[in-house]
């Protein structure tokens, strides 16, 4: 355990967790400046936060513990995943588990105690929307997967770590096809993930159409704060994650202030960057029908099978 | 810089084959084999300034000029007549399981053309599966689709992909060889075109299952 995967390890979730509701600020506002309209502020859901954190916890009769801790694993899964990734620094705290199965394994494992407790509730919504997000999953784990192990091919370690000083290091292997394909299977299943448009609506509540929404719809207070949280921490990690795999640089590789420093800045900017251009893509796509979205996602399962088939016959 | 610039025609070719496998939209389709076209006059293009020969290049001009601009505009030109059927609404095969075939095909192709890389490895002739990818998803789009335009395409799609293994196997066949295949091609496009009009004035569609029942 080195000096830089420590601090790294400590500086990663904190941004994370005080960055990423100022990202879906960002989002929303950019958004409704595009749509025409004021918008809320980009502090509009850290104020939501802490309303709802200030409500009593309230659980629907007849709910079990199952309820009660998909919350709390949901966001310890997300916190884990911030800590390990290399976001601000190339190397982890806990080097084994920032390994590309253990990370994809964790989110998944979050994204499974929500539906459990979605289907926990017994009512039509929550077991409608855990069904939805259960099939999307099943459709977007196995590209994830792919579509990074296409990058790990040539490193020859499925360390995310490894991953990203590799690119760091041989800057050309960006603009390959393998790293292209990989790149769109990536963010098509990045959409699908974090329930944006097309797949899903964050903004609705309307039951032909959400997915997300639906499960969560029975969590109140404090418990449904950090639902919200984790949702927006999720986010934030996906998009950190495709940024630092594609366009690395700037991060840290050395433990000094300013490298730290750096590191830390180029992550907002990218972050940033890179959601204000899906919120703004957002704003040009209709949803998709629910029906049509395993054809995007096979789509996208095909994109990372030709990056993974190109980094053998493109070698 | 020679194999990067390969790697990545190569790399535009094989997406453009799938985005035409993926997308609905005839319109869509035309505009992804036009850029299929471009990116194979890119790696013919490629390919002459690494062996430096002015014919090479005037056969990736000539490239260029017949699948990035005539073809498409011939295409375009059948389609406005086509007014409402614009997209391929019902394929054999639907859209997901045809991209996840797709999928096979692409190993498959992997698969044969080992042999064929193994005779002269090289940075060309690894990229071999690439084009035989790109045969086989053509000549998959030529017998899944209903629309007559669309299996024009794929049938034109076929042809990008031997072109493409063509140059990548032995950098150029000759000036005479490629001008005799591409007026063939032309050709074929051209007549086919009329056969879709002739078609539609008949039977009121392009849709060619209809063709399979006797009618007065």
């Amino acid at each position: 355990m080195s000096a830089l995967g420590v601090i790294g390890g400590v500086v990663q979730p904190v941004l994370i967790v005080a960055g990423s509701p100022l990202l879906v600020g960002l989002m929303r506002q950019v958004r409704a400046r595009l749509e025409g309209r004021a918008g809320a502020g980009v502090g509009q859901p850290w104020r939501d936060l802490r309303k709802l954190l200030r409500k009593e916890r309230i659980a629907p009769r007849g709910t079990s513990e199952v309820f009660r801790f998909a919350p709390l694993v949901l966001v310890a899964t997300t916190l884990v995943v911030a800590v390990v990734v290399p976001f601000v620094a190339t190397e982890s705290a806990l080097d084994p588990v920032a390994d590309l199965f253990a990370v994809v394994a964790l989110l998944a494992l979050g994204a499974v105690a929500l539906a459990l407790a979605g289907l926990d509730t017994g009512t039509a919504f929550g077991g409608m929307g855990a069904s939805r997000e259960m099939t999307i999953l099943a459709l977007v784990e196995p590209t994830l997967l792919v579509a990074i192990f296409a990058l790990s091919v040539r490193v020859g370690s499925t360390n995310l770590g490894a991953i990203v000083s590799s690119t760091l290091h041989d800057p050309a292997r960006v603009i390959s096809p393998v790293s292209l394909l990989a790149a769109v299977a990536l963010i098509v299943v990045i959409v699908a993930e974090t329930g944006r448009i097309p797949v899903d609506n964050p903004s609705t509540h309307l039951e032909l159409t959400m997915v997300h929404e639906a499960m969560v719809l029975e969590h109140a207070g404090p418990d449904l704060a950090l639902v919200e949280l984790a949702s927006a921490m999720r986010l934030s990690v996906f998009l950190g994650l495709l940024a630092n795999l594609f366009v690395p640089w700037g991060i840290a590789t050395e433990a000094t202030p300013l490298a730290l420093l750096i590191g830390v800045l180029a992550l907002v900017v990218k972050v940033g960057v890179l959601g204000g251009l899906l919120a703004a893509g957002e704003v040009f796509v209709a949803k998709l029908r629910l029906f049509r979205v395993p054809e995007l996602l096979a789509g996208s399962f095909l994109l990372a099978l030709l990056a993974v088939a190109a980094s053998f016959f493109l070698a | 810089m020679y194999v990067q610039l390969l790697d990545l025609a190569c790399g535009a070719l094989l997406l453009t084959a799938v985005l035409v496998l993926w997308r609905r939209e005839l319109t869509v389709i035309i505009r992804m084999f036009a850029l299929q076209g471009a990116a194979l006059a890119v790696l013919v293009g490629v390919l002459a300034a690494q062996e430096n020969s002015a014919e090479l290049w005037a056969v990736a001009v000539g490239v260029f000029a017949l699948r990035a601009v005539v073809l498409p505009y011939l295409l375009r030109r059948a389609l406005a007549g086509a007014g409402e059927s614009r997209r391929e609404t019902r394929p054999l095969v639907n859209v997901s399981a045809s991209l996840l075939a797709a999928a096979v095909l692409t190993l498959l192709a992997y698969a044969v053309s080992q042999p064929l890389v193994e005779l002269a490895p090289s940075a060309a002739t690894q990229a071999i599966p690439v084009g035989i990818t790109v045969v086989l998803i053509g000549f998959f789009v030529l017998v899944t689709r209903r629309r007559a335009l669309s299996q024009l395409v794929g049938f034109l799609l076929m042809d990008n992909g031997i072109t493409a293994v063509g140059f990548l196997a032995t950098t150029g066949v000759g000036l005479v060889v490629e001008l005799g295949v591409s007026l063939d091609v032309l050709l074929a496009v051209l007549v086919l075109q009329v056969l879709t009009t002739r078609m539609r004035e008949t039977f009121g569609d392009t849709d060619l299952d209809e063709l399979r029942e006797l009618r007065d």
